[in-house]
Formats: C-alpha cells, sequence, structure tokens
C-alpha cells in the first residue's frame, strides 16, 4: 500500500510542477498577477507531495519491503538500521528521488525568501524551476521508478554494497545533492533575466546569496567525497580524477567564478555576459554529471548501474535545457554591454583574469574527462587519461591564480594606485617566502621548487586573507568593522590557504611502505615503529573480519593502537578493507591489511600522511566563509 | 554576436558524440592484435606436459583460440556451446587455460567435455597477457597465417556466434 | 588449498575494495623501488572500474605488477616496460597520455588555453581603460 502511495504522490507532484512550470511563466509574459502567484502555492504543493513520496520510500526499507525491487536490490534483514535510511538514496532510483525532493526544496526557499523580489522576476525563476521538475519527475515516473514491484517478493534483500555501509553515505550524497541542485537557482534566475532582458545590479543582488549557498553545500560534498574515499577504499589516496569526480568538481570551479562575477555585477553592473554564461554553465555541468553518472557511458567505481535507455532520457533532457539556454544567451548578451570602465590595476581586472582561469582549468578537467570518450568516437582507439595528466595540467592555471588570489582582494575597485598597494603587500610577500623555505626545511627537512612555490602560495593566502579581519578586530573606537561580506570572504580565502598547506605538504611528505609482515614484526616507517602485534577474527553485525592489531610507537614511547580489518559481508561475499587510522591535527598514520602470504605473513600497507586533514578542514573553512559572507545581507536594503 | 554563439556551437558539437557514446559498451576493450600475428607462444598442453602447444599448431586452417579457466562462471555458461561447435566440426577450437589449477581444469574438462583440440596450460598467466587478455573467456579468430582476425570477449552462444564469427569465417574462406 | 586460494581470487576479481600489496619484497635499490612504484600507480588495470594496478587487487592487476617487476629487475628502461603494456593492451593502459600523435593536443592545451584566456583579457582590459571610471553612485554600499 505505501509504496502505491508514494507512486501516486509522485504523480501528483507531477501535476503540480507542470502547474508550477508554465502557469506562472505565462503569468509573467502577460502581467497576470493571479497567474503568477499560482507559482508559491504549487511550489509548496510540489514539496509536500515530493516528500510524502520519499518518505514511503523510506518506510518501505525501514519496513524491510522486499516486494519493492529497490528495497531488494540495497537493502538486508540484517543491515543496520542507520544504513537502511542511507540506503534510500544508495542507488540511482532512489537518489532520483532525492534529488527531486532537494530541488522541490529549493524552490520552496526561494519562493519564501523571496520578499523583496518583483512578482515578475520570482514567477519566472520559480516557473523554470517548475520546469526542470518536471523534467526529473518524468524521468523517474517513465524510466527510473523506485516503487516498481518485485514479484513475488524476494526473502531477504542483495544488501548495501559494502562500500556504502558507512556514515559516509548519509551525509555527503545529500550534501552534494543540495549543492548541484542549488546551482539551479542561479540558472533559472539568469534565464529569468534572459527573458525579461533585465539584468541589472539588483539582479546580482538578489542571485549571489542563492549560488553562495548553494557553493558553500557543494564545498562540503566534494570534501566529505574525497575523505570518504580516503579512509573507506583503503588505498589511502584522496582525488583520482575519476570521472565522476571530476563531475562533481566542474560545478564548484564555476560556481565559484560565478560568486567572484556577480560581486563584479551587482558592485558596477559589468561582466554580466559573463555572469550569465558562467550561472548557465555551472547548472549544465552539474546535469552533465548526472548524466555521466548515471547513463552508463563512462566506466567509474562511483557510477550507478543503470542503462542506455535512461542516459538517452537524460541525454535529450540536458540537450534541451542547455541548448535552450545558450539560444537565449547568443540572443540576449549581445546588448548587455555597459559603459563603465577601471584601469589595468583594479579588483575588476583580478576577477576578469579570476574568471578566466577558472574557466581555463574547467575546459583542462572537462577536456581530460571527455578526451577518451571523443578520441573513440573519431576512432582513435580507447586511450585513458588519469592523475599523470590531470595533475599537471590542472596546476597550470591554479598556480597563477593561487599566487594573485592574495592580491587581488587588496586592489581597489575602479583604479588602484601602486603606491599604497605596494606597501600593503611587501611585508606579507616577504613574509610568505621566508615561511615557503624555511618550512618545509625546518619540519620536514628538506625543499624542492614546486615545494618553495606551494608553501609560499599558501602562506600568502593565508597572512593576505588574515590583513583584513585582523585591522578590524584592532580598529580603533569609531572606525567601521568588517562587514559580513569581506569577514566571510576573508575566511573563505583563509580555507583556500588551508587547503593549499595541506595539499602541498602531504603530496611531497607523504610516505607509503608496503611490506609483509608477520606477528611480532615491527616495521619503521617516517621515523616510527609500526608492531603487528595480533591477527585475529571478528564478527559484526552484517559480516565476518580478519582484524590486525598494529601497536604505533616513536623512539618506544607508546603512540596509538589501530586495528585495520579485512571484512567480508555475509550476502554479497566481497571482500573489503576498512584501514585503520590514527589521525593527528598534523599528520595521519594509516594502516592498511592486505592478502595473507603463506608462512604466516601479511602484506600491510603503512602509510605516514602529514596534514592531510587540512585538505578537508580547508574546504569546510571555505564553506564556512560562504554562510557568514550571505550571513550580513539581512541588513541590506531589498530595493525593487 | 558571433562568440555569444560560440558555447552553443560546442554544445552541439559534443552531444553526437554523447549519443555515439551510449551506443557502446565503455568496458569493453578491442583487441591489439586484430590484423596482426598472434602472440607467440608455446605451452606444455594441460593433459600432456611433455607435450606443447604453439603458434605453429594454429598454422594452415581458421581456427579458434579460446582463453579460459575453472574460476570464470562465464567459461561454465559458454562450453556447452563450443561442445557443440567442436561436435559439428565446423572449425579447430584450441585453448589456452589461463592461470588456473590442472586437477581441476582436467575435472571442469571431464565434467563438461572437452571441446578442445589442444588446451595449453598456461599457469602463472603470462601468456595471457601476451595475447591481451583482461577477462575470460575470450575467443579469438585466427586465420590461416596465424594471423588475429577478431576477439569476442564473454561467454559465447548460438547467437553471437552467427552474429559476429559467421561472417568472418566466411569473409576468410573467400 | 589451492582451490581455496582461486576462489578467494576469484571472489576478488569482483570486488574493487580490498587492497592489492605486493607479496614480494621491495627492490634493495631504492631508486628501482622508486621507478617500480611510479610505473606501478600510472598503469591502469584491465578489468577494474578506473583504478590502477598498485590499489586494485584483481588478479591481472597483481600480474602486471610482477611482471613490470620483472622487467625492472632485468634492466628494462620505463619505455621498454611501457611499450611492451601498450602492444597487449593499448594506449589504454597508461594512465599517462603519450606525447605524440593523437594525445599531443592534450599536453598543449592547458597552456594554448591560459595563453588565449591571457590575450583575451588584455583586449577587454584595454577597451575598459578607455571608458569612463566614474559611473555615478554604486547601488550597493562598500563591500570591502
Amino acid at each position: 500500500m505505501i509504496p502505491e502511495i508514494g507512486q501516486f504522490a509522485l504523480i501528483l507532484a507531477l501535476i503540480l510542477a507542470v502547474c508550477q512550470g508554465v502557469l506562472p511563466l505565462i503569468g509573467a509574459h502577460r502581467n497576470d498577477a493571479a497567474l503568477m502567484s499560482v507559482a508559491r502555492t504549487a511550489t509548496f504543493g510540489q514539496l509536500f507531495f515530493v516528500a510524502i513520496s520519499f518518505a514511503c520510500l523510506t518506510i518501505a526499507f525501514l519496513n524491510d519491503d522486499f516486494s519493492v525491487l529497490y528495497v531488494a536490490n540495497h537493502s538486508q534483514l540484517a543491515l543496520p538500521t542507520p544504513y537502511k535510511v542511507s540506503a534510500v538514496w544508495s542507488a540511482h532510483e532512489g537518489s532520483l528521488l532525492m534529488w527531486i525532493l532537494i530541488l522541490a526544496g529549493w524552490t520552496a526557499a526561494v519562493a519564501k525568501f523571496s520578499s523583496g523580489v518583483p512578482d515578475r522576476l520570482i514567477a519566472r525563476v520559480i516557473g523554470v524551476l517548475g520546469l526542470l521538475s518536471v523534467g526529473f519527475l518524468l524521468f523517474a515516473l517513465l524510466t527510473s521508478n523506485p516503487f516498481d514491484r518485485l514479484v513475488p517478493a524476494a526473502m531477504d534483500g542483495a544488501d548495501l554494497n559494502p562500500l556504502l555501509q558507512d556514515p559516509g553515505l548519509a551525509i555527503h550524497p545529500p550534501l552534494l545533492y543540495i549543492g548541484y541542485v542549488g546551482f539551479s537557482v542561479a540558472f533559472a534566475f539568469a534565464i529569468a533575466a534572459m527573458i525579461s532582458g533585465d539584468l541589472d545590479q539588483n539582479w546580482a543582488r538578489w542571485t549571489r546569496p542563492w549560488t553562495v549557498v548553494a557553493w558553500a553545500f557543494l564545498t562540503m560534498g566534494i570534501a566529505l567525497g574525497s575523505w570518504w574515499a580516503y579512509y573507506e577504499l583503503g588505498w589511502g589516496g584522496w582525488w583520482f580524477w575519476d570521472p565522476v569526480e571530476n563531475a562533481s568538481f566542474m560545478p564548484w570551479l564555476m560556481g565559484t567564478a560565478l560568486i567572484h562575477s556577480l560581486a563584479v555585477t551587482e558592485r558596477r553592473g559589468l561582466f554580466k555576459s559573463w555572469t550569465l554564461l558562467l550561472a548557465i554553465s555551472a547548472f549544465s555541468l552539474s546535469l552533465l554529471g548526472t548524466f555521466l553518472v548515471r547513463s552508463g557511458i563512462i566506466v567509474s567505481v562511483h557510477a550507478f548501474a543503470t542503462d542506455p535507455t535512461r542516459g538517452f532520457f537524460i541525454l535529450a533532457f540536458l540537450a534541451i535545457v542547455v541548448i535552450g539556454a545558450l539560444v537565449l544567451y547568443a540572443w540576449r548578451a549581445p546588448g548587455l554591454d555597459s559603459a563603465a570602465g577601471f584601469s589595468a590595476l583594479s579588483r575588476e581586472t583580478f576577477l576578469l583574469l579570476n574568471n578566466v582561469l577558472l574557466v581555463v582549468a574547467t575546459t583542462l578537467v572537462l577536456l581530460g574527462t571527455l578526451a577518451p570518450l571523443i578520441v573513440e568516437m573519431l576512432n582513435g582507439g580507447k586511450i585513458s587519461i588519469g592523475p599523470p595528466w590531470f595533475e599537471i595540467a590542472f596546476l597550470i592555471p591554479m598556480i597563477p591564480l593561487v599566487l594573485l588570489l592574495g592580491v587581488g582582494m587588496h586592489t581597489a575597485w575602479r583604479q588602484q594606485n601602486v603606491g599604497p598597494w605596494m606597501k600593503l603587500l611587501k611585508f606579507p610577500a616577504i613574509a610568505a617566502l621566508l615561511i615557503g623555505v624555511i618550512l618545509p626545511l625546518l619540519f620536514y627537512g628538506r625543499v624542492s621548487l614546486m615545494l618553495i612555490v606551494g608553501c609560499f602560495a599558501a602562506a600568502w593566502i593565508v597572512i593576505t586573507s588574515l590583513i583584513q579581519p585582523v585591522r578590524s578586530w584592532r580598529r580603533k573606537e569609531g572606525a567601521t568593522a568588517i562587514t559580513r561580506s569581506a569577514l566571510g570572504m576573508s575566511i573563505a580565502h583563509l580555507g583556500m590557504g588551508l587547503f593549499v598547506i595541506g595539499v602541498t605538504i602531504v603530496s611531497a611528505f607523504g610516505v607509503e611502505s608496503d611490506r609483509a609482515m608477520r606477528v611480532g614484526e615491527t616495521l619503521d616507517v617516517a621515523g616510527l615503529e609500526f608492531e603487528l602485534r595480533d591477527v585475529r577474527q571478528v564478527q559484526g553485525p552484517n559480516f565476518t573480519a580478519i582484524e590486525g592489531v598494529v601497536e604505533i610507537r616513536r623512539d618506544g614511547e607508546f603512540v596509538a593502537n589501530v586495528r585495520p580489518q579485512k571484512r567480508q559481508y555475509l550476502v554479497q561475499k566481497n571482500w573489503m578493507t576498512e584501514a585503520g587510522i590514527h589521525p593527528t591535527w598534523n599528520k595521519d598514520l594509516f594502516v592498511a591489511l592486505g592478502d595473507q602470504l603463506g608462512d604466516g605473513a601479511w602484506s600491510v600497507r603503512i602509510q605516514y600522511k602529514p596534514m592531510i586533514r587540512f585538505i578537508w578542514i580547508g574546504a569546510f573553512v571555505m564553506a564556512l566563509g560562504g554562510f557568514i559572507a550571505i550571513s550580513g545581507r539581512r541588513s541590506r536594503r531589498t530595493d525593487k | 554576436m558571433n562568440r555569444f554563439l560560440l558555447p552553443l556551437v560546442a554544445v552541439l558539437i559534443i552531444i553526437p558524440i554523447f549519443i555515439l557514446g551510449l551506443q557502446s559498451d565503455p568496458s569493453e576493450l578491442p583487441s591489439q592484435y586484430i590484423g596482426k600475428p598472434a602472440p607467440e607462444f608455446s605451452l606444455p598442453t594441460l593433459a600432456d606436459p611433455a607435450k606443447t602447444f604453439s603458434n605453429e599448431d594454429l598454422k594452415g586452417q581458421v581456427s579458434l583460440v579460446n582463453i579460459w579457466a575453472t574460476w570464470c562462471g562465464g567459461c561454465r555458461t559458454e562450453h556447452p556451446f563450443l561442445m557443440e561447435l567442436a561436435r559439428s566440426n565446423t572449425i579447430p577450437i584450441y585453448a589456452i587455460n589461463w592461470r588456473d589449477n590442472r586437477p581441476a581444469a582436467l575435472s571442469f574438462l571431464e565434467q563438461l567435455g572437452n571441446a578442445y583440440v589442444a588446451s595449453g596450460f598456461d599457469e602463472d598467466g603470462r601468456v595471457g597477457i601476451d595475447w591481451g587478455a583482461y577477462g575470460a573467456p575470450e575467443t579469438f579468430l585466427i586465420n590461416e597465417e596465424g594471423t588475429v582476425v577478431y576477439r569476442f570477449t564473454g561467454p559465447l552462444n548460438r547467437t553471437l556466434w552467427e552474429q559476429e564469427f559467421v561472417p568472418r569465417i566466411a569473409e576468410l574462406k573467400k | 588449498m589451492m582451490a581455496r586460494i582461486i576462489a578467494a581470487l576469484a571472489f576478488m576479481t569482483l570486488s574493487t575494495s580490498a587492497l592489492a600489496i605486493d607479496s614480494e619484497q621491495a627492490f634493495d635499490d631504492p631508486e628501482l623501488q622508486a621507478r617500480y612504484e611510479k610505473l606501478v600507480a600510472e598503469v591502469r588495470c584491465v578489468t577494474c572500474q578506473n583504478q590502477n594496478i598498485k590499489d586494485s587487487n584483481a588478479f591481472i592487476a597483481s600480474d602486471l605488477r610482477r611482471e613490470i617487476r620483472r622487467m625492472i629487475g632485468e634492466g628494462k628502461s620505463n619505455e621498454e616496460i611501457k611499450s611492451f603494456l601498450v602492444t597487449r593492451y593499448g594506449d589504454f593502459v597508461l594512465y599517462r597520455p603519450r606525447f605524440e600523435g593523437k594525445t599531443l593536443a592534450l599536453w598543449i592545451a592547458p597552456f594554448l588555453l591560459v595563453l588565449f584566456g591571457g590575450f583575451a583579457l588584455v583586449r577587454v582590459v584595454r577597451h575598459r581603460m578607455t571608458l569612463p571610471i566614474e559611473d555615478g553612485p554604486d547601488a550597493n554600499g562598500d563591500i570591502r
């Protein structure tokens, strides 16, 4: 019964989405208030029914309803309850339903929190979002229905993929999707502006908070994904430039450019066509990501197992949305030029450079991701493009960007006089250079050019990000405090600096050691002693495992015990490595258990990962900066 | 106006590539030896370690080389069809027993029948790698000169045989 | 016993998440070991879902690691080892695309794009330098 309710609710949601998509757009065209007001009502209605549908699917999981095919494929009687809930979005159909729910949620948020925005604009924005909802709801109902029945019902399910039986699954996809889907709001604002032909500084001011929040969630989602892969997949890597990872990273890069471009449009009415194109790109890349992951067109351990029919549907949807948006763009963008100017040394120039470098970076990632497919379709055979290429290609635009980050922040709008500018930045530059050379030497004993560049860049960003907040903190009586916007910006940039430290240090000084060990033997890695004290069998709720106990010591002093496991889950029988990790603020000690070799020996992989936590801490600080930046918006007057 | 059309043009170029991409299997790897001589090898046979199976055996007739193993489920599925082929004397089938255990392999052939003229025993897998094998079962079509004409990955059945092999064999026999 | 190992191997070809670690000792010469580790990180596992042979525990990955180890021991160069692999599996097996032919464009692309972007930037900035800087009061206050 409950699955039927869930499906019926989804159909009702589709009907409401059609109303939400069509009527307000007509209303805005005719300036008909009644039709435009349908927008808000339809939105809340759609959200209500999608939520019911999602709840029904969740209940089916909690009730172990194996007469529902999706539940039978991804759950099991013995599966711990929290994982039964997260299993709802663990595969294609359920995660699609979650996407639809989040889209409805964002639309409702736009409907609720736009009191100061003109009715025609909001009607169009909600209308566009409604049309997007229609597309996804049709996709679900026609090709990917989570409520399909299994007849006869299974006695027990096929179990959730053991890799996903982890808290990471509970948090990573929702955060990621809130980000991905959130860019549809900026997209909708862009379409609305192109339809009406009005794109001004107010439009940018209304669009920016939505974009920043979506961006912040996407930042956290990607960071969590990276962290999860690190501790779950067992090989100690945190980014592999896998197509699916790239699919999440490209919208992030465009979103970052968009936030900065919106700042210029808001401030000076410039870069309007840039901003439009970036808003279109960010969401288009989200859709592209959905296509790559769910169509079966690429091979990836992250890809959903699905079939080409669904691929064609998503591709058709993607084509309609993107081509439609770009046609509007080609029509409207030429007329958007404004006559405002700026001098060579100005914030506008730096932000333009920022846009250019981020677009170059995104294009390169896209190129690397799609090139194997393109080459194959042009009958060039199969090639692979992996980290060796991506790492080099990505750094080429990124190094200048990261170095100029510190400068742009402190450059005035319109025209910056060179004197005060140099005066401000001279000392930080020297300090950063010193740190860049001394830090690696002092703590890790060596330097190289890349190391110096990386450490300098990190120190440079951290120092320059702190200038404004510290000044504000130490300001004299009566001087203005730093605005939330500027504080958010400083913190976000600071996060970037922390991220760069993490990446630089762990790439340069990380140590990895694969060795055969017997119980009782000790291995020296990176100045620490790792002793394999025991290997034994343990039992989990739905798995059995071989567990190693490894004691870590420094100069004979006890540091920690870690317990790496090799698990075999009862139903799927895959072997899974759970690494034993001892995290501290400035390093991770990572031990993974491999195969049993002859003679009582075991393969053991020991890794020393200095500063690796800063990668994810940096990302979260970036997201925090985003939230702080928009938290002060209430103080702004909203004018129509 | 021109430069604002560029993004649209780029998208219009990419979409057909995606359409093509959806119609092909991303996990399938084409063989590097199509049109080239089969890689040189010499293996002890499965049945009798004293005898050898090598490239020489493949010359002089159109033949199949099937890469199989007892740990491969698909090999078990396709073997009855290979038996059919062998019994109908359509084409000689040779085999490379890849990374397997001799007694288990011999017992497999006893149970399901031996469809092969000869099976080379590739214990350490090096010959499999030389042939570019990436997943059993794989079936190679070899012509009279010992050149690789075609490779099929996956379990064979009558439909696939008629679709993929029969036309190619007919071409060779012209 | 052998059957059990093979069965385990078979199961492990299905899973991409159990760890791949060499059962043989490392090279005594740290330079050779470093070469080995670098190579093994750049070779693709041909049966896996986008993994290198260093991290994959599919048996073909360990076979390929063994072959690479053997070839390094025999004194073969990295180029020779890569050729060995490409002859058998094609360019697909290398995660670092070759510096010639169809993938040369990929290596040039980053520089070309940055250059192109740079030129476009200079053009735009030059144009904007000619336009009036003062364009009336801002819609919003100072966001510094």
